[in-house]
């Protein structure tokens, strides 16, 4: 099972590695990382392995969010089955 | 690696476009809990349900939660209770208690099934449930009621008609000091289908299984945003991104639905390929064919742009889920759509234009707050005109009005939530109660006579 984050909001020191560290502490391995700035706005995706974390998928997520809300982020995790339907025929 | 274009684009779709999964229905066959006996019926009905749904909420939650996309409704729709009710040969109010009892043990805001299918006369059981619809609708809190008077088949049962005009405005009567909230929980169908999961017409048909579950889809936000992308686009080009973002739409309803049948271990029955606005802002069908270049709803054009978003969606969708069913089309519910409140309050949206809009999409006329003083007879007359377009397109029309006692034109009814607020809109005045009163059944037309 895989999951995307995507992080979106103003660019600031860290993101990448504080995103990491939150996934690293449930054992959710990062397999891919796309990131761009665009005038100033940091737009990153995170495709994570979630097959083997420690935890509910759903605490997850929420501790993320919370922890984008904190930095001024949205960061939405959610599972790359919604992003394959709707995109892949 | 999916594309971080359509990682962003369904996150937009989701957080400003107001994509989400209108309802996730478990239709659930009550035949196996027929008793002579009412109270022995009864209790079989709320373990039937809440056995069958205990995990319905719980796993709707989860799938929201993993796939980040609101599930805005879980609810239950069952066998209509006139079959289940016809032995116990009395008043069928105490299935409807039970009914909401079960709703509320399980968590889901509304069931539907409190029925009766009478398009082409009354079996036993029927006129007893029809005529206790204002009771078990003013007593309860979460049971919605639909009556089925007419079809293509069948034709269209008159005497039901009348009868359902009275029910609507005792409905209405009863709950007077809930605005009138009775009558919003009823609908009069002509050619009802078995597995819609929309509420408030949702019955579990009895040719179908024992339990299943639907999914309806929604996003009229997410169409207009595609188009507004579009401003100069012509009218065939319009079709096309219609169907491109309805394809999307409906593969979500279909994943949620795979998902939610596979956990719950129930058969996944259709994905319904609907447009269901809400009162929220940047929720509405209304507004869709505004964008397509209607100053606003109700005006000349609006039959044709309607018509077109109806079958764009069906076409976007089609290829995007396995089964499809249910309505199936654009909804225009007046109260429930932001658009359509305000076309409606100008007086650019009347009933007449809105009874044309009925031909070319789903479902009816809904959500239409009609003066106080409207007699039963009138409201009998407009389900007729109604049933009469459903019979012959060979589609499902539906009337769900609800009389604003006391209220004239000018006033409204506030329901607050998913239900809104609707101004009182104005009827003719002359009266059809000459044609209502003959009684009878209006035949089946010629192009019925399909073998």
């Amino acid at each position: 099972m895989r999951a995307v984050v995507s992080v979106i909001g103003k660019d600031a020191v860290g993101i990448l590695a504080k995103v990491s560290t939150k996934c690293a502490e449930y054992n959710a391995n990062v397999i891919e990382v796309s990131q761009s700035v665009l005038e100033d706005i940091f737009a990153m995706t995170m495709l994570v392995d979630i097959s083997r974390i420690n935890g509910e998928f759903a605490t997850l997520v929420d501790d993320l969010a919370a922890m984008g809300d904190s930095m001024g982020l949205e960061i939405h995790t959610m599972h790359e089955d919604i992003f394959k339907c709707m995109h892949e025929i | 690696m999916i594309k971080t274009y359509d990682i962003l684009e369904t996150i937009r779709m989701i957080q400003n476009e107001c994509l989400d999964i209108r309802t996730i229905t478990m239709g659930i066959s009550l035949l196996d809990c027929i008793d002579a006996d009412i109270d022995t019926a009864c209790k079989k009905v709320y373990d039937k349900i809440t056995t069958k749904a205990k995990d319905l909420v719980r796993v709707g939650e989860e799938i929201e939660k993993e796939l980040g996309i609101p599930i805005i409704n879980k609810r239950i729709s069952v066998t209509p209770i006139a079959i289940v009710s016809a032995a116990c040969k009395c008043s069928p109010v105490p299935f409807a208690k039970a009914m909401d009892e079960a709703a509320k043990a399980v968590g889901v805001n509304l069931i539907g099934g409190y029925s009766a299918l009478v398009q082409k006369g009354f079996s036993a059981g029927d006129v007893e449930l029809i005529k206790s619809i204002p009771e078990a609708l003013a007593c309860t809190e979460r049971v919605c009621s639909s009556v089925n008077v007419g079809s293509t088949k069948t034709g269209i049962n008159l005497d039901a008609c009348k009868l359902m005009g009275g029910i609507i405005k005792q409905s209405a009567e009863a709950t007077v000091d809930k605005a009138c909230f009775g009558a919003a929980k009823l609908v009069v169908f002509c050619n009802a289908v078995e597995d819609n999961p929309f509420m408030a017409g949702a019955f579990h048909g009895v040719g179908e299984p024992d339990c299943m579950i639907n999914v309806g889809v929604s996003g009229p936000g997410v169409v207009r945003a595609a188009l507004a992308k579009y401003p100069d686009a012509d009218i065939t080009q319009i079709s096309d991104i219609i169907k491109k973002i309805s394809f999307k739409i409906t593969r979500v309803g279909q994943l949620v639905g795979t998902m939610a049948s596979k956990r719950l271990g129930v058969p996944f029955g259709i994905v319904d390929l609907s447009l269901a606005p809400t009162p929220a802002v940047g929720d509405s069908v209304a507004h869709i064919l505004e964008e397509i270049g209607l100053e606003q709803c109700g005006t000349h054009g609006t039959t044709a742009t309607l018509a077109l978003l109806n079958d764009a969606v069906k076409k976007g969708g089609v290829m995007a889920c396995s089964r499809i069913g249910g309505l199936s089309g654009a909804f225009i519910p007046v109260s429930e759509d932001a658009g359509m409140i305000d076309a409606a309050k100008s007086g650019v949206l009347t009933i007449e234009k809105l009874e044309a809009m009925t031909a070319v999409c789903s479902v009816g006329l809904d959500m239409i707050v009609i003066p106080g003083d409207t007699t039963p007879e009138t409201i009998a007359a407009i389900i007729a005109d109604e049933a009469a377009i459903g019979m012959v397109n060979s589609k499902t029309t539906a009337v769900r009005v609800v009389p604003a006692i006391g209220k004239q034109v000018g006033e409204e009814l506030d329901w607050g939530g998913l239900f809104g607020c609707g101004p009182v809109m104005p009827l003719k005045q002359a009266s059809p109660a000459k044609f209502i009163n003959r009684g009878g059944q209006i035949p089946a037309p010629l192009h019925s006579l399909k073998n």
